[in-house]
């Protein structure tokens, strides 16, 4: 799909030129049909995929996290029932395990964020720089610095972790007490699919792109 | 692959420095990114310090992780204590061998190799000679997306807290271990964030020797 030799490039005015991230290739940038991506020839890392609709989609997806987050923090998310005793337990419960242990409290501030507060802060960011671009308007001031930070965020939100560390917790549970899920249980299951739809939508290059051309 | 190489010219052979953020392609003078607003480098050579400082806080973290408790289990004037290897053991003992091998993956194998995968590629790019960049540049992808994963033990520490607070029947409470592991998990991704995947490629002494 990457059709330019190298002497070609050497010649290409500056923005016609993209370099890979990961490995410093340089090739020609083109812009492919919808849903059809730019590979790296020899890193294989993905340099442009542009998606049909894609920012519209991506902001339907994002108001779709921001709104089951709220259910899945605010229903009951899991039960126990043991011979008459049982306990409920809340996503906001799970992050705050760590609250009674001391110094422990930073990591309920840290699980809070991993699996509550970075997902919604990233959908809320997406909103912002690609609700303009949507809308052929100019981007909203700072668009470029928040932005980066929708990309700095993208590992530490780890609500996809969470849910198969449930699994895991669950198995562990299940010989000495009846488990109940509650509706914040499949909430957040399906939120972790909207994530990564979301995810998988979003084309880094064209936002940048489109970032720059409309400022 | 010598062949494959040829065709491929990278941005600093053009005497170009290119954007890591957002592609872009910029002379190499040029320091800042205008469209993205990154600092521009051709090559960080410096970013190793970071990688080899935060891997070295990341395995002192990982130590501590081990030796003290993960879970502390009070079922009903018992209490016993079990850290992350302990845990595994007990859930292999009792037939559940598959999320044994979960824990055993995530807490023990991934961060163990993630250590060593980090440090051979911060090594690896100082030595003078260039081998396999493909399958090393392939480590480096698999350690980036691999190394969150090491959080799940965490999270079951977490929901088992949570959930299991029976009164005197039966309670779950974190060890310290859950915050050292959390932590050595962060530096390792810290560690493997800081590294710039584009000195795995450089080939031709050129590339090489005009850092710094
Ligand atoms: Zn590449
Ligand atoms: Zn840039």
């Amino acid at each position: 799909m990457l059709d330019a030799g190298p002497r070609e490039v050497l010649d290409l005015p500056l923005e016609e030129a993209i370099a890979c991230p990961q490995c410093d290739a340089l090739y020609h940038a083109r812009l492919p049909e919808d849903g059809q991506r730019v590979v790296c020839h020899r890193c294989h890392t993905v340099l442009i995929a542009p998606k049909r609709n894609a920012y519209l989609r991506t902001i339907a997806l994002s108001v779709t996290v921001v709104i089951l987050m709220a259910g899945a923090t605010m229903f009951p998310f899991l039960g126990v029932n043991v011979s008459g005793f049982s306990n409920r337990a809340s996503v906001l419960d799970a992050a705050l395990a760590f609250l009674d242990g001391g110094w422990m409290a930073t990591l309920s501030v840290l699980v809070a964020g991993f699996i509550v507060l970075i997902p919604v802060i990233r959908s809320a960011l997406v909103i912002y720089v690609l609700l303009p671009l949507v809308r052929g308007r100019p981007p909203l001031p700072r668009a470029r610095q928040v932005f980066r930070w929708t990309e700095d965020l993208r590992p530490w939100s780890m609500a996809e972790i969470f849910i198969i560390g449930c699994a895991v917790a669950l198995t562990k549970v299940a010989d000495l007490a009846r488990v109940e899920f509650g509706p914040a249980f499949w909430m957040f299951g399906v939120l972790v699919v909207v994530i990564v739809l979301q995810d998988g939508l979003m084309d880094k290059w064209t936002i940048w792109k489109a970032l720059e051309e409309r400022s | 692959m010598e062949s494959a190489r040829r065709e491929i010219l990278t941005a600093r052979e053009c005497g170009l420095v290119a954007c890591r953020r957002c592609a872009k392609v910029w002379p190499i003078a040029q320091t800042t990114c205008t469209r993205c607003g990154s600092p521009l480098q051709s090559r960080d050579w410096r970013s190793l310090q970071r990688v080899w400082a935060w891997l070295v806080v990341g395995i002192i973290c990982y130590i501590p992780a081990n030796i003290f408790p993960m879970l502390r289990t009070q079922v009903l004037f018992n209490t016993s204590e079990s850290t992350i290897i302990e845990g595994a053991v007990e859930l292999a003992m009792h037939g559940n061998l598959p999320i044994a091998a979960i824990i055993l993956i995530a807490s023990v194998a991934i961060p163990m190799g993630k250590f060593a995968a980090i440090a051979y590629l911060a090594w690896s790019v100082r030595r003078p000679e260039r081998l396999r960049p493909r399958q090393r540049h392939r480590l480096y992808h698999f350690v980036e997306f691999i190394g969150r994963w090491s959080m799940i033990d965490v999270f079951v520490v977490a929901i088992l807290s949570a959930l299991v607070q029976l009164n005197f029947a039966a309670s779950i409470h974190p060890g310290p271990a859950a915050i050292t592991f959390a932590l050595s998990v962060m530096f390792t991704m810290l560690a493997a964030l800081s590294f710039d995947p584009r000195m795995i490629w450089d080939q031709t002494p050129a590339e090489r020797t005009v850092h710094e």
